[in-house]
């Protein structure tokens, strides 16, 4: 019995237009149905024309999680009735995804990206109680509940990446998540904001293949939940395995009064979305320099910069990781980093205040914080790493101190010391330094 | 009045002032308020149509190729701010918010609508009998169907309430009714003319297309209309032509096919000899004119049905009841029909059996055709397998028009144009010869169709019921 999640993400892109028509993508907050047209109010007649830009974010996606792009991919109309699609079927893709097969790394290990596809989000329903005073109602009306549709948001271009099942924990789930997302803002297809539901999130969860079922966990609007989620089902299940019931093929929300999942009511039958090829949109055709062209606009993604942190500039993985969550930040530590580099600091140090002090990085410039830092040295801690670089600076300037303390003249070590205190401006421990100085011409 | 005007002349009065714009919308609102009641062509009439008239007879240095010019718009196209109902009660007071492609290149070129025709419901059908608002008759015969679906927009045509009109065609609702009601039917290659803001039946098939009273006048509309459409993905990006510059070429030296496959076993005699005949006229006028061999016409029969029923019930779905004001029940028989049956062949574990099994079908056909295509410029056959049968003989037989439209099927499921033009008649009937081409050899078509009816009459005679007028 294995632990065994898959995770569904919907990213809604942050291009200028929907999907399939010239209307803003940029639905939240605004006046409903201020943001609609013929295409995406579906009225008869209307046609689908595919945003360009959206299907290269697609590719860009793709590319960025590791994925093969297909040289040849095409939509379909995926069917099913529902106020909010207008059309009674969703412009998607079924059997030639844009991508497939790519994978994303965590800390637990590697999750594989089993496609990544495009198609166009929906409307929105506003359940509300009016005070009926509708057209030609008489005034006083008892107050009745209505389901309103909002159609700003249908036909807004929607990416879903399907993970496969190897996820194995609520907090790998949560780290895979989060790895994604910092992955899309890097490459600024995406808000990925989860309050304004441009990041969506659904768990698949189950013990393992061997039983048949698997349950759907929908409602995970924050990285959190989706660790509590997973956690709390996979013991819900576990528990029903154990008393020898299989657990039920259900979809299933989380609640965050109630700390749990509870059953939704969707209806549980097989749903045949009868699948064809969407007539209104030709095939499209991938050409490798059309794919390059896209690879080289990607720019650096999170885990280069990490190991690039780790590795090059020497900081302790803890500072690199919280530098490099934003790409923003990521862009302005690394020039830091490498003014320390140049003015003799120790970036481990500098990338210390940096996390330590939530210094911010858009209102001061490198040179102003490196001095900073200078200045205010004596105030700060200066850690062994620091230390271990004014040691070998000392050493470097005094090779004839090196000779002499080899050779049994023990205050040589006495004139290094003075050195390093006198690189580090009095900030070095004298004690450590003298420890640190025997461990190197040892 | 006879029904002596083309578009062609009608637009050369106006050019020269000798008629206004008024005049001639005044005249087909009078043919209209007296015969629409025996044909039952037109289902909306724009009441706009003078008023815009008289506005235009202000303007008579504008170039507009159609400037003052009336024409009649089958009610599948949407007609901003005029109500649209695809023949279909559910649809029964819908006005649009735009208009479709079509019909913004033809405003623009300075037609006016005169008004909305009649067709089978969706375009469900090849007689238009399958209309919530009844049957439209054929102006030969009253008793006649005029075919369909867009029956209304033939019938107008043909007894002189309308000049020319739009049709549409999913596989022989232009070509059909045009033979039927005797006059020029066009149906481009799919993707030559825009599809947006028509209601869309199948969407892999639909293509726009006019019905006049020679080949003339479909050139011009057709350079109104023919070109690529950014709101049509499926438009293609090739340049569209002046067709019209066709018309005086000739057929010396092309080489045209009969296609001996179409002369279908069951067919009338007297069809088979009028089609026979007009390959005579083509060598006559120094045509090469061999028997072609290529797949039977009737394998596209189930083909056709699968795919198309298919996309109607994909379709249909927008019409849930929850707007447009009336609900699925508004639906009649025929279009349920399609939509069960269209669903079933989309359904888990049948779509392999039927929509994917038609599709593989669908590219024999267009296979079959480029290879018969290297060796003739064009093909030729009857447009219909008979004349226009009695309106109410096709009651119950729900496969009627796949089976009356047989012989266009195979052009429409590969894609390919195809003119229907007189060729003679059959008790009283009358008859079209179908000459259809490769992809986008609408030039030619009108090419060859021009100097068939140059050198025949079949074109200019009239119905009895306008003669009598």
């Amino acid at each position: 019995m294995v632990p065994t999640v898959g995770m569904e993400t919907h990213v809604e892109l942050r291009t200028n237009s929907k999907m399939f028509c010239g209307c803003p993508a940029d639905h939240f907050g605004k006046k409903p149905n201020t943001q609609t047209c013929p295409v995406c109010l579906g009225l008869p007649g209307a046609l689908p024309v595919p945003n360009k830009k959206a299907i290269e974010w697609t590719i860009m996606i793709a590319l960025s999680l590791n994925c093969k792009i297909n040289k040849e991919s095409k939509f379909d109309r995926k069917h099913y009735f529902y106020p909010d699609l207008p059309k009674g079927y969703q412009i998607s893709q079924y059997d030639e995804p844009i991508s497939v097969d790519g994978y994303l790394d965590t800390t637990f290990g590697r999750v594989g990206i089993e496609r990544i596809h495009i198609e166009e989000d929906t409307g929105k329903l506003q359940h509300k109680k009016i005070n009926g005073l509708r057209p030609g109602e008489p005034s006083g009306s008892e107050s009745e509940n209505v389901s309103l549709v909002d159609f700003n948001r249908s036909g807004v271009p929607l990416v879903e990446i399907v993970t496969k099942p190897d996820i194995h924990s609520g907090s790998q789930a949560k780290e895979f998540e989060q790895k994604l997302q910092q992955v899309l803002r890097y490459i600024a297809v995406s808000d990925c904001d989860m309050e304004k539901g441009s990041m969506r999130l659904e768990a698949n969860i189950s013990w393992g293949f061997d039983w048949g079922y698997k349950v759907e966990v929908k409602n995970l609007n924050s990285f959190k939940f989706v660790d509590k989620a997973i956690n709390y089902e996979l013991e819900r299940q576990k528990k029903v395995l154990e008393e020898g019931d299989i657990p039920s093929q259900e979809t299933r929300g989380w609640s965050e009064t109630e700390n749990k999942t509870t059953p939704q009511r969707y209806k549980e039958t097989a749903a045949d979305y009868r699948y064809f090829p969407e007539p209104d949109i030709p095939p499209m055709e991938f050409s490798e320099d059309f794919i390059n062209s896209i690879k080289n606009r990607i720019p650096e993604l999170p885990f280069t910069k990490l190991e690039k942190f780790i590795n090059k500039f020497k900081i302790r993985s803890t500072y690199a990781e919280i530098l490099v969550s934003q790409k923003e930040t990521a862009m302005m530590a690394e020039k830091v980093l490498e003014e320390s580099v140049k003015a003799g600091m120790n970036p481990d140090l500098v990338a210390g205040i940096l996390v330590n002090q939530k210094i911010d990085l858009k209102k001061i410039s490198p040179k102003t914080l490196l001095d900073m830092v200078k200045k205010k040295g004596s105030s700060l801690s200066v850690n062994e790493g620091s230390i271990k670089l004014w040691v070998n600076e000392a050493l470097r300037q005094m090779p004839q101190a090196v000779v002499d303390f080899k050779n049994g003249k023990l205050n040589a070590l006495s004139a290094l010391v003075g050195l390093v205190m006198q690189l580090s401006k009095g900030k070095a421990d004298p004690k450590l330094t003298k420890k640190l100085l025997e461990d190197m011409l040892k | 009045m006879k029904n002596d005007l083309t578009l062609r002349s009608a637009i050369d009065l106006l050019k020269k002032g000798e008629i206004t714009s008024a005049d001639l919308v005044e005249k087909y609102l009078g043919s209209i308020d007296r015969d629409n009641k025996k044909l039952n062509a037109f289902l909306t009439v724009n009441e706009k149509a003078l008023e815009k008239a008289k506005a235009i007879n202000n303007r008579p240095n504008d170039e507009k190729p159609l400037l003052g010019v009336p024409i009649a718009i089958k009610d599948i196209f949407l007609t901003k701010g005029l109500r649209t109902t695809a023949s279909s009660k559910l649809l029964d007071d819908y006005i649009p918010q735009y208009s479709a492609t079509v019909v913004r290149l033809l405003e623009d070129a300075g037609a006016i609508i005169l008004g909305k025709t009649n067709l089978d419901a969706w375009c469900h059908g090849s007689s238009t009998e399958t209309s919530d608002y009844g049957p439209t008759r054929n102006p030969w015969n009253l008793d006649h169907v005029p075919g369909g679906s867009s029956g209304g927009s033939a019938a107008a045509v043909a007894g002189d309430l309308a000049i020319c009109a739009m049709g549409t065609e999913t596989a022989g609702s232009v070509r059909g009714p045009a033979a039927w009601c005797g006059i020029v039917g066009l149906k481009p290659t799919y993707g030559r003319v825009s599809r947006y803001g028509v209601i869309a039946m199948g969407s892999s098939l639909d293509s726009p297309g006019p019905l006049t009273k020679n080949v003339e006048d479909s050139a011009l509309l057709l350079n109104v209309i023919a070109g690529n459409d950014p709101y049509d993905a499926t438009t293609s990006a090739l340049k569209s032509d002046d067709y019209t510059k066709f018309l005086k070429k000739g057929v010396k030296g092309l080489k045209i096919g009969l296609a001996e496959d179409y002369l279908l076993p069951q067919m009338d005699e007297e069809v088979k000899n009028l089609v026979k005949n007009t390959a005579k006229v083509f060598e006559k006028l120094g045509a090469k004119v061999e028997i072609a061999k290529t797949l039977d016409p009737r394998l596209a029969i189930p083909v056709y049905t699968v795919v198309q029923r298919s996309e109607v019930s994909s379709n249909l779905a927008r019409f849930d009841g929850i707007r447009y004001g009336n609900g699925r029940e508004y639906f009649s028989e025929e279009a349920k029909r399609r939509i069960m049956l269209g669903t079933f062949s989309l359904s888990t574990g049948y779509q392999d059996k039927y929509y994917k099994k038609a599709q593989k079908v669908r590219t024999l056909f267009i296979e079959n055709f480029a290879l018969v295509f290297k060796k003739f410029d064009l093909l030729i056959g009857p447009t219909m397998p008979g004349p226009a049968p009695k309106i109410g003989v096709t009651e119950g037989q729900a496969m009627f028009g796949e089976m009356a439209d047989v012989l266009t099927e195979p052009t429409s499921i590969s894609g390919l144009p195809g003119i229907s033009v007189p060729c003679g008649f059959v008790g009283g009937l009358p008859v079209g010869l179908n000459i259809f081409g490769p992809q986008f050899s609408e030039g030619l078509i009108i090419q060859t169709a021009s100097a068939y009816e140059q050198a025949t009459q079949w074109h200019e005679k009239v119905p009895e019921m306008i003669e009598t007028l």
